[in-house]
């Protein structure tokens, strides 16, 4: 199994450990991935609101690109990015005159692109390509007894819904529950974690993550797990500023499903990059049975 | 041939065809093709004087042919012939050139329109000299009747047409009749209560001397045509000899497997393997589930409890499935809905949070013969202190139905009235996007509502969902919802969401369809033949349809549309005889070299084969003129009347002389 892999820009910041655990793990499930080669920024968030049309033609190079690079599905493991590339190629399929926009730009820089680059998300992948029964098959530490809040974040499945349901995906509680976890009923999985609104109107992101974060602590969850780096910042690292808005005394743990996932699979720890998050995995490290 | 005089007659259809084609210079054109004697044009062609038009020319000028270019020909081409006949021609020497639906209606530019109704009209002008005088077939009728589904709409339709004298078969495929509204509790607005007002209508059904109850059956195949079907229908069986059980019950109270859920009562309470759905069935009598019954299902019911509990010893265990045959003139389609599966809108979390209901659950729990005795309980058998309805689920929705359900607003009422009625304490809210209260009487009971103190909150529900953000919401449903009319989000804790989802065509509605031999709308309900005139007929003459099966609609709608399929059918079979299209297929015996293929490929059983000319011959009264025959045979020998390969030729001659 081969996949052109595109990281995305929190992946060099804030996310590295996105990064650096999905390598370890795809490694370890015998995925390749080969990087894309001179990708840039996917087009997200600030783009999409302000210029439409730019950020279709910054994602369409991307996907120019490796529609030239090879045959491979184009993977993302942001939530941003993978929303962001496919709805570029969603816009072209449907207008014209999108798609005449983004090639007349494509064409200043020497290239085209016809639309049609098929994007994927990793858990798409993990999911549907390697099998939960493979998954299942590879586990050597189960995560038995570990309580995992699936958290997908608002643009896992929306609003396409391309490989789970828009509303309310359940493809991160199959994945969990095949590494022998006890995941937890997390209603609060598709809910906005406040995303860049952190920057502008912090209070408002704030009372956002505390929803997420009092609904991780009423189920008892030991661990939350995210799909994206924005959410997983967002729920980690402003955890302190949440207590002190809230009077709460949160410290859960927050993870990248694939550092949880690749524990699972006997990838050590500090390949996962866990020495990375910010609020202590200790706990959950000691709570997986060896 | 040359001699034929062609009369050309061109509707403007108002602006429906003239604002796009320019009749002036088509009618002028015709004047000019071959054989046309005359070419007019008129406003509305179908009115008296533009069909006097046709008949004028007729008797004055010697017309011999006409060709009328107006609608199509499933609208007005009865009426086209019928003046055509009143003016002397034989009615099938009139041809009707479809330039509205086929050209006017679908073409943009009015040049292109234009030129595009000269073509279609000229495939008519050369296929008419070749046209051949035919005679209607007269065929006899049969006068007993098909009713399918035991809803409130075929109920009311059977006895409606037994009152007449007809003979009438009920088909339903539930081991009682009563469809949905026999789970009903009240009905709105008049808050009648439902059973007091269906069963009497249900019990009169079941002794009627005219009415033939065929209960747990379902109609397998149909064929033949107006006046004149035959239906062969399986009755499943019942495991139970219906000629002696009494419905006493006692079997039910005896049967050891207890705990299967009641699809009468939506899964909210049980039934026992061995089963009389509801007190009032009709017909009062037991079927075996023979997947829950041990017997039937695994081979061993050490105790068979039933048949030592059964006085008059009707149980059955060798039934088998009967499948009866019967001829009939015609058919009422009653068929219903189902409600939609509200499981599918996943943010309101109906299957996976409890006391989130759907109004159909909510009927049952309301209803004092349902599972909680007409108790309004929450799953904790606690009353709820809060509920929040939420309109429109899965309807005016374009990621499901996009229609509106017609129906939803209104029982949405009466859910808070019989809240309120029960639990005068409990705080009520109404999720609307708007209120829909269009029948007689309904806006003053939605009035009467708002006076009892409801909670109306214009806003399409967000989520339901059991984070609890405050005190007050722990432990609790909350329901998170824009108020368009405050500008604000709300957070409303509830004990008991219901959602009022929306009305579904029955899952094999098509399938259903495809048996009888008509179509279904493109949002899934039958077909009707005409939106507004022939809203209770169907392309097929002599299937009629009624109730839900056609679109939502509530118990006065359905009804009344029971009544009026009742008459249409009335209409048909109190004849002794009707007439039937002359376009079928012909074989010419000289010519058939009785190959066979044909008699195999006839759906509609319509060819023979006679031995002593070795030849296949058409069955007259059960052709239907689909012309599969004149397509399938390898010398060309059967050909279809109106439709001779000659005329056809002809006519694509025509459309591209232009």
């Amino acid at each position: 199994m081969r996949y052109l892999y595109y990281p995305g820009c929190s992946a060099e910041a804030t996310g590295k450990a996105y990064d650096i655990s999905t390598r370890a793990l795809m490694a370890k499930l015998g995925v390749e991935l080969i990087e894309l080669d001179d990708w840039n920024c996917c087009g997200a968030t600030s783009y999409f609101s302000v210029r439409e049309l730019d950020s279709f033609a910054i994602a369409a190079r991307n996907l120019s690109i490796a529609q030239a690079q090879g045959d491979e599905d184009l993977v993302a493991i942001c939530n941003a990015c993978y929303t962001t590339l496919s709805k570029t190629n969603r816009y072209m399929a449907e207008s014209d005159e999108v798609f005449k926009a983004v090639n007349g730009a494509l064409g200043v820089v020497g290239r085209s692109y016809d639309g049609k680059k098929p994007v994927r998300h990793i858990m798409d992948v993990l999911i549907n390509d390697v099998g939960l029964d493979a998954v299942a098959d590879k586990v050597t530490r189960r995560l038995t007894g570990v309580k995992v809040a699936p958290y997908y974040g608002c643009q896992y499945s929306r609003p396409m819904g391309t490989f789970d349901d828009t509303e309310f995906p359940t493809t991160m509680d199959s994945l969990f529950k095949a590494l022998g976890a006890e995941v937890v009923d997390y209603p609060s999985k598709l809910k906005c974690c406040g995303g860049l609104m952190m920057m502008t109107k912090e209070e408002g992101a704030l009372r956002m993550c505390h929803e997420l974060l009092k609904t991780a602590a009423d189920k008892n969850a030991d661990v939350i797990v995210a799909a994206c780096p924005l959410c997983e910042m967002n729920l980690e690292a402003y955890q302190p500023r949440v207590n002190s808005t809230f009077g709460t005394n949160f410290k859960i743990p927050v993870m990248y499903f694939t550092q949880l996932a690749g524990l699972a699979f006997g990838v050590e720890p500090k390949k996962l990059a866990i020495d990375l998050q910010l609020v202590s995995c200790d706990d959950v490290l000691a709570a997986i049975p060896a | 041939m040359a001699e034929e005089k062609i009369g050309v007659y061109i509707c403007h259809c108002g602006t429906n065809i003239g604002g796009k084609v320019d009749v002036e210079e088509v009618t002028k054109w015709a004047a000019t093709q071959p054989n046309v004697a005359v070419a007019r044009e008129y406003k509305y062609m179908c009115s008296d004087p533009g069909q006097d038009l046709i008949k004028n020319d007729i008797k004055e000028l010697g017309i011999t042919r006409a060709v009328v270019a107006a609608c199509s020909p499933t609208m007005h081409e009865p009426t086209f012939r019928k003046a055509a006949s009143d003016g002397g021609l034989n009615p099938y020497l009139l041809q009707m050139a479809n330039i509205r639906e086929h050209c006017s209606w679908v073409t943009i530019d009015p040049v292109a329109a234009t030129a595009k109704a000269k073509r279609i009209l000229s495939a008519q002008i050369h296929r008419l000299p070749l046209n051949e005088p035919l005679e209607p077939i007269e065929v006899p009728v049969n006068h007993d009747v098909l009713v399918v589904g035991g809803g409130i709409a075929g109920i009311e339709a059977a006895l409606k047409l037994s009152a007449t004298g007809k003979h009438v078969t009920l088909v339903e495929r539930n081991p009682s009749i009563g469809g949905h509204m026999a789970m009903f509790d009240k009905t709105f607005p008049t808050l009648d209560c439902a059973a007091c007002i269906l069963t009497p209508k249900m019990s009169a059904l079941g002794k009627d001397p005219n009415i033939t109850l065929m209960a747990y059956s379902e109609v397998e195949y149909v064929e033949g045509y107006v006046g004149n079907f035959t239906v062969k229908v399986r009755k499943k069986a019942r495991y139970v000899n219906t000629d002696i059980c009494t419905g006493c019950g006692a079997c039910q109270e005896a049967c050891v497997v207890r705990k299967v859920k009641s699809e009468f009562d939506q899964g909210l309470g049980f039934r026992s393997a061995i089963y009389i759905p509801f007190a009032q069935a009709v017909p009062l009598r037991a079927t075996i589930d023979p997947a829950k019954c041990l017997t039937l299902s695994k081979g061993k019911c050490k105790q068979q409890t039933c048949v030592s509990a059964c006085g008059p010893g009707a149980i059955d265990f060798e039934q088998k499935d009967e499948v009866v045959e019967l001829d009939v003139g015609a058919i009422i389609m009653a068929t219903g809905f189902e409600l939609w599966d509200a499981a599918q809108e996943t943010r309101y979390g109906y299957g996976r949070l409890d006391n989130v209901i759907t109004s159909l659950e909510f009927e049952r729990i309301s209803n004092a013969s349902g599972p909680t005795g007409g108790e309004i309980v929450c799953k904790n058998g606690e009353a709820p202190k809060s509920v929040v309805i939420l309109h429109c689920v899965g309807s005016r929705d374009q990621n499901y139905q996009e229609f509106c359900s017609r129906v939803c607003c209104m029982y949405s009422l009466k859910f808070s009235h019989l809240i309120k009625e029960h639990l005068p304490e409990t705080e009520v809210y109404e999720l609307y996007i708007d209120m829909r209260c269009f029948g007689k009487n309904y806006e003053e009971f939605y009035r009467r509502l708002m006076d009892e103190g409801v909670n109306f909150v214009r806003g399409r529900a967000a989520e339901v969902t059991d984070v609890a953000l405050s005190p007050d919401e722990e432990g609790r449903l909350v329901v998170k919802t824009e108020d368009t009319l405050l500008g604000i989000v709300r957070r409303i804790p509830a004990d008991m969401v219901i959602l009022s989802a929306g009305l579904s065509p029955a899952h094999d509605a098509k399938e259903v369809s495809q048996i009888f031999g008509f179509g279904c709308s493109a949002n899934g309900f039958y077909l009707e033949r005409h939106p507004k005139l022939e809203p209770v007929a169907t392309v097929t003459d002599g299937i009629f349809i009624a109730g839900c099966c056609q679109y939502p609609k509530d118990i006065p709608d359905t009804v009344a549309q029971a009544g009026a399929a009742a008459a249409g059918v009335l209409g048909l079979v109190d004849n002794d005889t009707v007439k039937v299209e002359p376009t079928i297929s012909y074989i010419d015996p000289e010519k058939c070299s009785g190959c066979h293929i044909c008699v195999g490929l006839c759906p509609h059983n319509a060819i023979q084969y006679n031995e002593e000319k070795n030849a296949a011959e058409v069955i007259e009264a059960a052709c239907k003129g689909c012309g599969v025959c004149v397509s399938a045979c390898g010398s060309n020998v059967p050909q279809q009347r109106g439709y001779l390969d000659v005329q056809i030729f002809a006519e694509i001659e025509g459309a591209l002389a232009v």
